[in-house]
């Protein structure tokens, strides 16, 4: 397999083998979390550890998101004192954490896992239902496996 | 069999798009925004900001109702009252009134909290999860996963229509023909569905709006009584201020429904449940088991907060997103058939890595809708009997109905007609979300996204149309 040194290498010479969906962790209820369990098809990818501390760091920028605490007990206070206008004027903080994710998952992409000919879709692309971790074949390798002969391991049972 | 018609897509009802545009082409083309090629059925309008369901239910009534009775208090009451009472009359009525019409249309033009259909890939791979775990019969039965939340088991349904196995709490609104996470109910008075994004703003209406209606209620009657003063009688202070009598009428009628059902959401939030759990009685134990509902917090004070002061979860539609250049070019492929999958793939290799992520987003929109309306109302069937045979739910009988994927109690008139329209409408909807239909010869490594159908139908027509 080749290396990848950055991402525009790999839209160039590669071509997309397969997609990894991670599905959601409902056990701890609806708060979005991701399950952490490492996919079959990644094992000859990419480190257990390194996508397993991807996967838990977007875990806790989402819990940081939807944290029901002092500061979001005010907010929401103040918003249903203005009617909810507030939601109109000002970037919530959600949306503000949700930017933090999509500058992390870039550099991930660009630092970890571009060069090992993955990427990876921000979860609010789809929304926020799996994180999708497409795999690369070198278009110059011999044939790559049809995506639809794999099977997928994630799943909440 | 129904199965395979699921996936089918007609190539006959391709459409032919107004501006069509060439792969290198410069000439001006119109922007197109992700809400124009929505699947469900929703209207949108300022560019997309604002949207509401597709039958505006009877939302002008409840504005025309609030606006006139508001407005014939401040004509009639207010100068009467402001003289012998009090000047804070028509200050209140002033902050009620606004407060019931901002979160009014904040309920009826907010995204409630759809959940964008799953991409081909995606529901793909839940198929093959499916069929792998050994069901290969010939009509696979109603497709159910069962999760363990809190320590409790609860079962997550699949959706025919997104393709997706649902979240908790999440319902597929037949009306506007979307799954909505912490799905509560569909509201014909606000001509929207009421679900996790909106709910705040549909509990501040309600609540505000028994304050402005027990207001006004109590002010009318203290005017007409102060007039009656003096032996002068009811009938005479009736002619002097005519306008107070059909707020008397309206407010009489309303206000008891009205506080009922701000009462019934005071008890739902509290309890962190839905309309649609209660009706459904999901956490009420019937099935047997003592169930409890796995995401109450067990603390009044925390589920209302949790509830009404949770951060505002984001817009999951992207209504206003640009469709990507290749969007166009990809959707001029459906016109031509026969486009060969490697041109495809020289399509999306040709873009940055942004492109990539470009085209992986608009897959939700290009997720082949051609979905199973038969299948769909086979699924909600026994749904439906346990609907009706729960309590129809009394308090709703001038409130909001609860109509929700099990089908409306004592609606099914709308929603027949809803799958009436919806197969005409399925057709144009699958021609619009269309994905490259064919290309039946592509390569096993072609692209993703929009370019997937071929990879998509194959696994589930062979596994899906074995026994015909």
């Amino acid at each position: 397999m080749s290396e990848f040194h950055n991402l525009q290498e790999l839209r160039r010479s590669a071509s997309l083998a397969n997609k990894v969906f991670i599905q959601r962790d409902y056990s701890e209820g609806t708060a979005c979390r991701f399950q952490t369990k490492f996919p079959s098809e990644l094992e000859s990818r990419i480190e257990r550890t390194l996508f397993e501390d991807t996967v838990k760091t977007l875990n806790t920028f989402y819990a940081e998101a939807e944290k029901i605490g002092g500061q979001s007990y005010l907010e929401g206070c103040l918003a249903c004192a203005t009617a909810y206008l507030i939601f109109l004027c000002m970037e919530t903080r959600y949306e503000k954490v949700l930017k933090k994710i999509a500058k992390y998952i870039q550099e991930q992409n660009e630092k970890i896992y571009a060069p090992r000919g993955l990427l990876i879709t921000d979860p609010i692309e789809r929304g926020m239902r799996v994180i999708e971790v497409s795999i690369y074949e070198d278009r110059g390798s011999s044939g790559s496996s049809s995506g639809s002969s794999s099977v997928s391991v994630s799943t909440a049972r | 069999m129904k199965n395979c018609d699921y996936q089918q897509i007609d190539p006959k009802v391709v459409p032919t798009y107004a501006s069509p545009s060439h792969i290198g082409t410069r000439g001006p083309r119109r922007v197109r925004r992700k809400w124009e090629v929505f699947p469900g059925k929703n209207r949108f309008y300022c560019g997309g900001r604002i949207m509401m369901a597709q039958q505006s239910g009877v939302l002008p009534l409840t504005l025309g109702l609030i606006l006139v009775t508001t407005g014939l208090f401040f004509i009639f009451d207010c100068p009467f009252l402001v003289k012998h009472l009090s000047s804070c009359v028509p200050v209140i009525g002033a902050v009620l009134f606004v407060f019931v019409f901002i979160t009014l249309l904040q309920t009826s033009f907010s995204d409630p909290g759809i959940l964008p259909r799953a991409t081909l890939e995606e529901a793909a791979n839940v198929e093959r999860q499916i069929d792998s775990s050994g069901n290969s019969s010939y009509r696979p039965p109603p497709r159910t996963k069962e999760v363990l939340i809190n320590q409790q088991m609860v079962k997550l349904k699949y959706c025919f229509t997104c393709k997706m196995f649902r979240p908790p709490r999440t319902s597929h609104c037949s009306l506007c023909d979307n799954c909505v996470e912490r799905f509560d109910h569909h509201c014909p008075w606000v001509g929207n569905c009421v679900g996790k994004r909106n709910y705040r703003f549909f509990y501040t209406f309600i609540v505000s709006l028994s304050f402005l209606t027990s207001f006004i209620f109590g002010c009318v009657s203290t005017h007409l009584a102060m007039r009656a003063q003096g032996g002068r009688g009811l009938v005479f202070a009736l002619q002097e201020s005519p306008g107070s009598a059909v707020e008397l009428v309206i407010c009489f009628f309303s206000v008891w429904s009205i506080l009922g059902l701000s009462g019934f959401h005071t008890y739902l939030v509290a309890s962190n449940m839905t309309t649609n759990e209660d009706i459904k009685g999901s956490w009420s134990g019937k099935s047997g088991d003592v169930a409890t509902n796995p995401f109450s917090h067990r603390n009044v004070f925390v589920n209302c907060c949790s509830v009404l002061c949770a951060p505002l979860p984001p817009s999951l539609i992207d209504r206003r997103g640009i469709l990507p250049v290749e969007e166009e070019s990809a959707q001029m492929c459906h016109a031509d058939i026969q486009l060969p999958a490697n041109k495809n793939q020289r399509n999306m290799c040709s873009q940055g890595t942004k492109g990539l992520l470009e085209s992986a987003a608009l897959s939700p929109l290009l997720s082949t809708s051609c979905p199973q309306g038969k299948a769909q109302a086979a699924l909600l069937g026994p749904e439906r009997h346990s609907a009706a045979d729960s309590e129809p739910s009394l308090q709703f009988s001038k409130g909001c109905r609860a109509q929700h994927s099990a089908g409306s109690q004592g609606n099914t008139s709308s929603t027949r007609h809803t799958h009436h329209k919806s197969h005409s409408k399925k057709h144009k909807q699958a021609a619009l979300n269309i994905s490259n239909p064919t290309c039946p010869d592509s390569a096993p490594s072609s692209k993703d996204g929009g370019h997937r159908r071929a990879t998509f139908t194959q696994p589930l027509e062979t596994s899906l149309c074995d026994g015909r």
